[in-house]
């Protein structure tokens, strides 16, 4: 098989991944962009190890044990951002992104105030 | 290299490069549709379709064992668990106009940017290299397991670690972040062995489900 075949696909579904993560306003629809990612990586990880089994002798598979590792890191990931996720519902009532701006720069009049009246509410 | 060069071509493919740039275009065409869809319960679900078209992909590699974990976790524990939390945070069952943020079109063009570029110098750069997919299997799971408990035996007990600190970190975040004080029969039964989780429960029924959830996934 061409390497070209599994390099390419990985690299349009990091690419499809990267745009959910930067597109997405929900923070669990971020969370499955972030997943698709990790598996275009993962894909990668096992071409690679395939192809270099059989020319460099590289006995210690370690394209495989990263994905191994990966995909238990992953599954880690996943169950601390969706606690995360749901303390953050719990406390704010909402799971989308762009009206989390506690942290965030104010850039205009109108955002000013906003934080300010937040900044207010926690506070009282 | 030139060698095993001239015995392929991209003219005349074999069998498993069709199947592989089949399922291949199905796994981009359901990640698309993932990513792009406004029915928050319908992502999740074209998730389903892309890892598992991504299993087959590990198969066609021949790295069964791979596959294996991937349709266990990702599919069987995974998918599970976002859809919990699709479900936790009350999320729309129909068509959400507010699912695509303002920035989309900046989004895009740094997706399409990134993919060209990839593209282009992973195509370049391995334009005359060729994977043997003959012989015994590159990842089975005699291979896998003997490369893993030799090779790479400290990272895997790391690993363990690791995924015992997700637990407890999960199950703290879950919580409530002040204990009501708990009246005393509820007290008294808890003191009986019964789950301390069943007094908590009867107040928030919904969130409690949280912690047992992690822990599956885990």
């Amino acid at each position: 098989m061409h390497l070209a075949y599994p390099a390419v696909l990985s690299a349009l579904l990091f690419c499809t991944g990267l745009y959910g993560v930067l597109a997405r306003r929900n923070a669990i629809l971020v969370l499955m962009s972030v997943e698709l990612m990790l598996n275009a990586v993962n894909l990668n990880l096992v071409a690679f190890d395939v192809w270099l089994s059989r020319t460099a002798r590289d006995t210690l598979h370690s394209g495989q044990a990263l994905t191994l590792f990966t995909i238990a890191i992953a599954a880690a990931e996943i169950g601390i951002g969706l606690a995360i996720v749901l303390a953050v519902h719990r406390n704010r009532g909402t799971a989308d992104i762009d009206k989390l701006r506690d942290t965030a720069e104010p850039h205009g009049p109108d955002e000013a105030t906003l934080t300010e009246d937040e900044k207010a509410e926690a506070t009282a | 290299m030139s060698l095993a060069a001239a015995t392929h071509g991209f003219l005349s493919p074999t069998g498993v490069e069709i199947a592989f740039l089949l399922v291949g275009l199905v796994t981009f065409g359901a990640a698309l549709v993932t990513v792009t869809t406004r029915q928050l319960v319908h992502a999740a679900l074209w998730l389903v379709v892309t890892l598992g078209g991504l299993a087959v992909e590990y198969l066609l590699l021949t790295a069964e064992f791979i596959a294996w974990v991937q349709v266990l976790i990702y599919l069987g524990s995974v998918v599970v668990l976002l859809l919990f939390g699709l479900m936790l945070t009350r999320a729309p069952i129909g068509r959400s106009p507010d699912a695509d943020s303002g920035n989309r079109w900046t989004a895009l063009a740094v997706a399409l940017a990134s993919a060209a570029a990839l593209v282009w110098v992973v195509v370049d750069a391995f334009r005359t290299t060729w994977i043997d997919l003959d012989g015994a299997a590159a990842g089975s799971t005699a291979v896998t397991g003997a490369s893993l408990f030799q090779n790479w035996v400290l990272p895997f007990e790391a690993l363990s670690v690791l995924l015992l600190a997700a637990l407890v970190g999960a199950i703290v975040l879950s919580r409530k972040a002040k204990a009501e004080p708990s009246p005393p029969p509820v007290n008294s039964r808890a003191a009986t062995g019964s789950s301390p989780s069943v007094p908590d429960s009867r107040n928030h029924p919904i969130e409690r489900n949280s912690p047992a959830e992690q822990e599956g996934a885990l």
